[in-house]
């Protein structure tokens, strides 16, 4: 068990060295840097100031001085200077990450209040009006981008109520924090959602098969107390991995709804940062997601185990 | 005839989906003569007509057909997905076969590199490989391929080990075939099923890469009518005043992701029994 956890540990380590060497080079194959885009656009015209520029970002370093001295500042907590807002990177990453933490909180969260239940009457009444419907419902969710739905309720609200709760800084209680990110966390959770339930529901018909749970019928168990704690409970592991899988995809979800909401979070500054090319910032909020997708999926594989007694890594 | 007729009836959804499809791919296709105007002509009299007369699902501001920009908007999706899903296939399959193949370290190399590419959302690799590349329709297709690859690449190896053990692969051995005829003429034809599955699977995602890539200003460039464009520069203005320019772009998305979907459903059931839902 120990042995298990501290060679994934390892194994992080390496994926994430290996993703900062791929964005550091991928951001650099291609000519056109941030000193041309702010000579461009500033309206520079003399070539020294360009130079001035170039040596002030230490972008006339060789490539291998700068990702040195990028990974020896995270090591001790300096991510560097933003090339645009010339804030230390951390300053400006820092204060939006719960922003987005919350949001997807609230979207997994509204995910399985709504797939795993939704999940288990399909499979229930499998083969019935309902089940089809809800099947048609759950692939309509996996088809539709989230931007779109976003902007389908944003619509929606506008038109009927005339407003919207719109992002505020500090929102004077929880219920208004609440009600300011629960339509965003409902946009791009639908999607997770639509998953979730069709997993459930594959899990379960699967599970409701199984001779333990014919047994439990025939001993005279009410239907109730079979599907809820002989088959959900079986039914649950899958939908656990996918709850990892999700993240990920979760992450870029919110990308676009942060943009269509225009809330001030994490992943939406990712957008900003690479369109103005500001190095320190992409490479560092990138490596941040790549922590982030790589600590969840290590949390789902030990929750699993803990979950199910029967799988027992590393043995 | 009647093969159809069996079909209809033992997969309905999918052939659903399978006419759904026919209907994009034939609109992508013959765009230019099924379009009723011009996609780039602008009319300023006609900026932000309604849907109706002329114009079918109305004009945008600058007076251009919403409708036929859909219809040529069909094509740079449909292009940037089968050419993403191709790419990203292809190269996954190839990847898997000789990991799965080689084995030793240079599967072990494919493994860990693989993992690198599945610690990154699909739509932020995306995103940072088009800003590296910059915006085109090529690079836009590369920009969504290369983040398909490990997937595939993973999917097929597992593949291959089983196959591996096969006892006709023995078989194939004992009759002293050589490694590289038994992996391109044995085992790589049992790959195919699994890699169509795959693949359907991930036209839709792909579809759905490029609408957000567009839709946050990074993905297939101006004068391409991309869907995802389109609702991007309606989304923040027209939201109330023109509301038929976000609803009919995203209808499309929706629409034609939902027949890749009910295609790849099954397909899946069709082609690979052993992952039925």
């Amino acid at each position: 068990m120990l042995s298990y956890i501290v060679r994934r540990l390892l194994l992080m380590i390496v994926t994430l060295f290996g993703v900062s060497v791929a964005i550091f080079l991928l951001l650099r194959i291609v000519p056109g840097n941030i000193a041309d885009i702010l000579f461009d656009s500033a309206g520079l015209i003399d070539p020294a100031e360009k130079q001035k520029i170039v040596v002030d970002l230490g972008l006339d370093k060789a490539l291998p001085v700068q990702y040195g001295q990028w990974i020896f500042g995270l090591f001790r907590g300096d991510l560097g200077y933003s090339y645009v807002s010339e804030k230390p990177v951390i300053d400006e990453i820092l204060p939006r990450i719960p922003i987005t933490a919350r949001l997807a909180g609230l979207a997994l969260l509204f995910a399985v209040c709504t797939g795993v239940p939704l999940g288990v009457i399909s499979a229930v009444r499998q083969n019935t009006g309902l089940d089809y419907l809800l099947r048609v419902f759950s692939l309509t969710g996996l088809s539709m981008p989230s931007f779109w739905l976003g902007l389908l309720i944003l619509m929606f609200f506008v038109h009927y109520f005339g407003t919207i709760p719109i992002y505020d800084r500090a929102p004077a209680t929880y219920w208004a924090w609440i009600q300011m990110l629960v339509i965003p966390a409902a946009a791009v959770g639908f999607r997770s959602s639509a998953l979730i339930m069709r997993l459930t529901r594959s899990s379960m018909l699967e599970v409701l098969r199984q001779d333990y749970v014919r047994t439990a019928r025939s001993k005279g168990l009410s239907e109730r107390a079979v599907t809820f704690d002989h088959a959900l409970r079986n039914a649950m592991l899958p939908v656990i991995t996918t709850i990892g899988v999700e993240t990920a995809f979760l992450m870029g979800g919110l990308i676009v709804t942060e943009t269509v909401f225009n809330i001030p979070g994490v992943a939406r500054f990712l957008v900003e940062a690479i369109r103005w090319r500001d190095y320190p910032m992409v490479q560092n909020l990138v490596m941040f997601i790549a922590l982030v997708v790589v600590v969840v999926n290590l949390i789902v594989d030990l929750a699993y185990m803990f979950v199910d007694p029967r799988i027992r890594y590393g043995q | 005839m009647s093969e159809i007729a069996y079909l209809a009836r033992r997969y309905p959804l999918g052939v659903g989906g399978a006419i759904i499809m026919t209907v994009f791919v034939f609109a992508a296709i013959f765009a230019g003569t099924v379009a009723p105007l011009d996609p780039f002509t602008t009319n300023p009299r006609a900026s932000l007509a309604p849907p109706g007369g002329t114009y079918l699902m109305g004009a945008d501001m600058m007076g251009r057909d919403v409708f036929s920009r859909m219809i040529h908007g069909a094509r740079i999706s449909l292009a940037v997905a089968l050419g993403a899903t191709f790419l990203g296939s292809g190269f996954g399959a190839a990847l898997g076969l000789s990991s799965g193949y080689i084995g030793g370290w240079f599967d072990l190399i494919v493994q860990r590199i693989a993992e690198i590419m599945q610690s990154l959302p699909l739509l932020v690799m995306a995103l940072v490989i088009t800003a590296s590349l910059g915006p085109s329709l090529t690079n836009t297709i590369i920009a969504i391929a290369i983040p398909l690859i490990p997937n595939v690449a993973r999917v097929i190896r597992s593949n291959v080990l089983s196959l591996r053990e096969m006892p006709f692969v023995e078989a194939a051995k004992a009759t002293g075939m050589s490694e590289w005829r038994i992996a391109v003429v044995h085992v790589l034809p049992n790959t195919l099923a699994p890699l169509i599955v795959l693949a359907t699977a991930q036209l839709g995602s792909t579809i759905l890469t490029e609408a957000s890539l567009s839709f946050l200003g990074l993905g297939v460039p101006e004068p391409w009518p991309s869907w995802g464009r389109m609702l991007s520069e309606s989304a923040a203005e027209y939201v109330q005043t023109a509301p038929w320019l976000v609803i009919f772009p995203g209808l499309a998305i929706s629409l034609v992701v939902f027949g890749t979907n009910l295609l790849g459903d099954a397909l899946r059931d069709a082609l690979d029994p052993r992952q039925q839902d």
